[in-house]
């Protein structure tokens, strides 16, 4: 998520210059497909399961895991779209303003919500998405789910489903996006 | 933006990016527990030089609900009693260590000088006749929750606008949204010169009640009859008042405002106040997330169109620390 924040303000971020493919198009729907089943073996099926995205980047990944889950198990779960703005500890050093506004689908007391989000770095997006989503109410699980695990943990979290994990510099950048996933820099 | 002092220096960009910032705090509003940590340990001052209910409500319920800290501070009670002046109060008020200060006066240009004072982020709550900034950002808001875009509308805003700062903080709002402004009133309550100010003028209400996507009313303070501006209530409420059969004139879709405290009976009939095209309680509602996307704007958050402040580091997590 520290890569949505270059992203989103491309005066700040400068460019983003891809190196590497690491996964293309058809690798990104393997790894959305294998995380699906794992969520299904780790839940012993869908029951009580609600996936939520984080604003921007896990968004469209959470819609790509519902739509997994419902082929794997023929009910689709609920999906929501977190926005993690208020709950960051960076607040007035980084541009940070909502993209959209956070939509929680019913009471997620008691059940296990699967956060997705696009690239696992510090950590500090997660710990502010476990925030906000303690104002909702209290799961009986949170689960984390990933596309890119790069590394560069500051804080004890730690994901359950990865689609890659990728060793990085901390000054190179990863893109996530449907037709695959690039390591790059940013240059400005 | 560092200050939030009038209505008049904002521009489109600056006024959707606050609305779109303001559908992100309704959302919070509504939440079982509507309160985020987003400025735990900031300081919000509340200057207040003139009586206010919902303003200072308004701003001490979205400061806390965004876990800032709050002062209030009400002339009675105070040093100001005393002679302190308000330079000396604000300077006080800004050694304590206060991150914004909302300022609510009774002349015209007081949040203006503050702001020339002291470091602090300032907040105009209310000047004088001058402006009521997040009042007009508010009625954008609610206006456009029910209408969509403001581009094109026509808006008239009936009442005293002589003595009304709601009034001036409408006008350039509405107006930076492309809406067009009818202000309706009789010559004794509009300013000598309506010079400059995007609107046209008009007399009779009867006359634009055909013609307009929204009518805002403006309260009509009593001592305005002993200043011998209008003959009586009566007469006011018989040619410029909401009365059911004006209402009745108007469209299906239309909105009515009234940014309170009402005088049912006078500018508004009482059934009108509760017509289902009235906005007057969403308003209130509106009020608390607005102020909340307004302290967070200038408190919480860089502008996306901000000359760079944020200088990539190569390790950018612990410059976050550090």
């Amino acid at each position: 998520m520290a890569e949505r924040e270059r992203r989103i303000s491309p005066p700040y971020g400068g460019v983003f210059v891809p190196r590497t493919r690491v996964l293309d198009r058809d690798d990104v729907a393997r790894a959305i497909w294998r995380m699906a089943h794992e969520i299904v073996e780790r839940n012993h099926g869908l029951d009580g399961v609600i996936v939520v995205g984080l604003q921007t980047g896990g968004c469209w990944i959470a819609d790509r895991v519902a739509d997994a889950l419902e082929s794997i198990e023929q009910v689709r779960p609920e999906v929501g779209v977190l926005d993690v703005a208020f709950y960051r500890d960076d607040i007035g050093l980084r541009p940070v303003l909502p993209e959209t506004v956070t939509d929680i689908p019913d009471d997620i007391d008691g059940r296990q919500v699967v956060l997705v989000d696009d690239v696992l770095f510090t950590g500090r997006t997660i710990r502010a998405a476990l925030g906000a989503l303690h104002d909702y109410g209290r799961p009986r699980s949170v689960q984390l789910a990933v596309m890119v695990d790069r590394g560069h943990r500051e804080l004890p979290i730690r994901p359950d489903y990865v689609g890659k994990n990728l060793p990085t510099r901390r000054d190179e950048m990863v893109d996530v996006h449907v037709d695959g996933v690039d390591l790059g820099e940013m240059v400005r | 933006m560092k200050h939030l002092l009038d209505t008049a220096s904002l521009d489109r960009d600056d006024i959707d990016e606050l609305m779109e910032l303001t559908d992100a705090f309704v959302e919070v509003s509504q939440r079982p527990i509507p309160k985020v940590p987003t400025l735990r340990g900031r300081t919000v001052a509340l200057l207040f030089y003139e009586d206010s209910t919902r303003t200072r409500l308004s701003f001490e319920t979205a400061a806390k609900r965004l876990s800032a800290d709050t002062m209030t501070f009400g002339v009675s009670g105070s040093s100001v009693t005393k002679g302190e002046s308000l330079r000396d109060t604000a300077l006080t008020i800004e050694a304590m260590g206060v991150d914004a200060v909302v300022v609510r006066h009774r002349s015209s240009g007081a949040p203006h000088r503050v702001a020339s004072w002291i470091d602090a982020s300032v907040i105009n709550g209310g000047d004088g006749w001058h402006d009521h900034p997040t009042q007009g950002l508010l009625d954008c808001y609610t206006l456009r929750a029910r209408l969509g875009s403001l581009t094109g509308r026509r808006i008239a805003i009936v009442g005293d606008v002589k003595h009304s700062r709601v009034a001036r903080a409408d006008v350039w709002a509405f107006a930076a949204l492309g809406a067009e402004v009818v202000l309706v009133a009789p010559p004794t309550l509009l300013p000598p010169s309506v010079e400059g100010w995007p609107v046209t003028v008009a007399h009779h209400l009867d006359d634009v009640l055909g013609s307009v996507d929204v009518v805002a009313l403006l309260r009509m303070q009593r001592e305005r009859t002993t200043e011998a501006l209008i003959p009586s209530l009566r007469e006011y409420t018989a040619r410029y008042g909401l009365t059911v059969a004006r209402a009745r004139r108007l469209g299906e879709n239309a909105v009515i405002m009234h940014p309170g405290p009402m005088n049912r009976g006078v500018e508004i009939a009482p059934e009108v106040a509760d017509d289902p095209r009235a906005v007057i309680v969403d308003q209130v509602r509106n009020g608390v997330a607005l102020r909340m996307a307004v302290l967070f704007r200038l408190l919480g958050a860089e502008a996306r169109s901000a000359p760079a402040v944020v200088d990539l580091p190569a390790e950018p997590a612990e410059a976050v620390r550090a």
